[in-house]
């Protein structure tokens, strides 16, 4: 095979689409999943969790990634049911850990097998839930491959 | 008449979510005088609070890990990289401007940084320091 042949091979299996190049906030979203989860982090979609890790998710919000996070219990049971209602079914969006986290799924690490280790530590990211580093419109839901901010992964896409 | 009226039209607008970070210093002195009496707020002790290394948590040593040292700049939440407002109001005009969302995030963050709540005493200092500088 030419270089010329294979590189455009190698271009269209990159360019297949992506699963999730749209993920909006799902319209039941209560006012809280913005001022709330959305105080500290992107408020993620929901369907980057199956149900059972959200319940664990919400409840230990006194330990919450090494931060506490409580609610009321009013807002907490809203938000959960929220969360829940939206989840993923799909066992490929199971997050590991405890709480689980939606970066450690087998969907999460295979969509972006493709990042360097050395960038998720990179300062413009600082970490993985960090959506918006890279995924520009992420805060609108969309996560198109040439949305993405850091140039040296634009011609990963 | 008008004695009775004025602090009835400010609760009403403060329990609306639109105080103003002058209403919520006053509302904080008031509860500060209550435990302290003589107590007067102090932008230089609300200073201090703010860059005080309280080292109780890790990440999170001091109010300057996500807020920088200087409050009228935009922050990052030192775990997730989340972009932060600048914390003083003649930065961002709706900080300390609805107190119910000034008392969740005084309780949240107290408690992480600190390690306990935040005395009233503590809130008007620091208030007034954001809003005046020192």
């Amino acid at each position: 095979m030419n270089p010329a042949k294979r590189s455009l091979l190698l271009l269209a299996a990159l360019a297949l689409p992506a699963w999730a190049d749209r993920l909006p906030i799902p319209a039941d979203a209560p006012p809280a999943f913005q001022t709330e989860c959305g105080g500290c982090h992107l408020p993620f979609p929901p369907a980057l969790l199956t149900a059972p890790d959200w319940k664990r998710v919400m409840g230990k919000l006194d330990k919450h990634y090494g931060d506490n996070a409580s609610l009321d219990e009013k807002t907490r049971r809203e938000l959960e049911d929220f969360l829940v209602r939206n989840a993923s079914t799909r066992s490929r969006m199971a997050g590991e850990g405890d709480p689980p986290r939606l970066t450690a799924s087998a969907w999460f690490r295979r969509e972006h097998r493709k990042v360097p280790q050395a960038l998720w530590r990179d300062a413009r990211v600082n970490s993985a839930s960090n959506c918006s580093a890279c995924h520009s419109r992420a805060g609108q839901g969309s996560y198109r491959g040439r949305e993405i901010a850091l140039p040296e992964l634009r011609d990963k896409h | 008449m008008q004695r009775i009226l004025i602090p009835i039209l400010l609760a009403g607008s403060a329990a609306a979510g639109a105080a103003t970070p002058q209403q919520l210093m006053q509302d904080y002195t008031e509860q500060a005088v209550r435990q302290a009496p003589g107590y007067q707020p102090s932008a230089r002790r609300g200073a201090e609070l703010y860059s005080r290394r309280f080292a109780v948590s890790e990440k999170m040593p001091a109010c300057t890990a996500c807020h920088t040292d200087a409050p009228a700049q935009a922050g990052r939440h030192v775990v997730t990289g989340k972009a932060i407002k600048p914390l003083a109001p003649r930065a961002e005009a709706a900080r300390f401007t609805d107190p119910a969302k000034t008392e969740k995030w005084f309780r949240r963050n107290c408690t992480e940084v600190l390690g306990r709540e935040c005395s009233a005493a503590e809130k008007a200092d620091f208030i007034l320091f954001l809003t005046e500088g020192l």
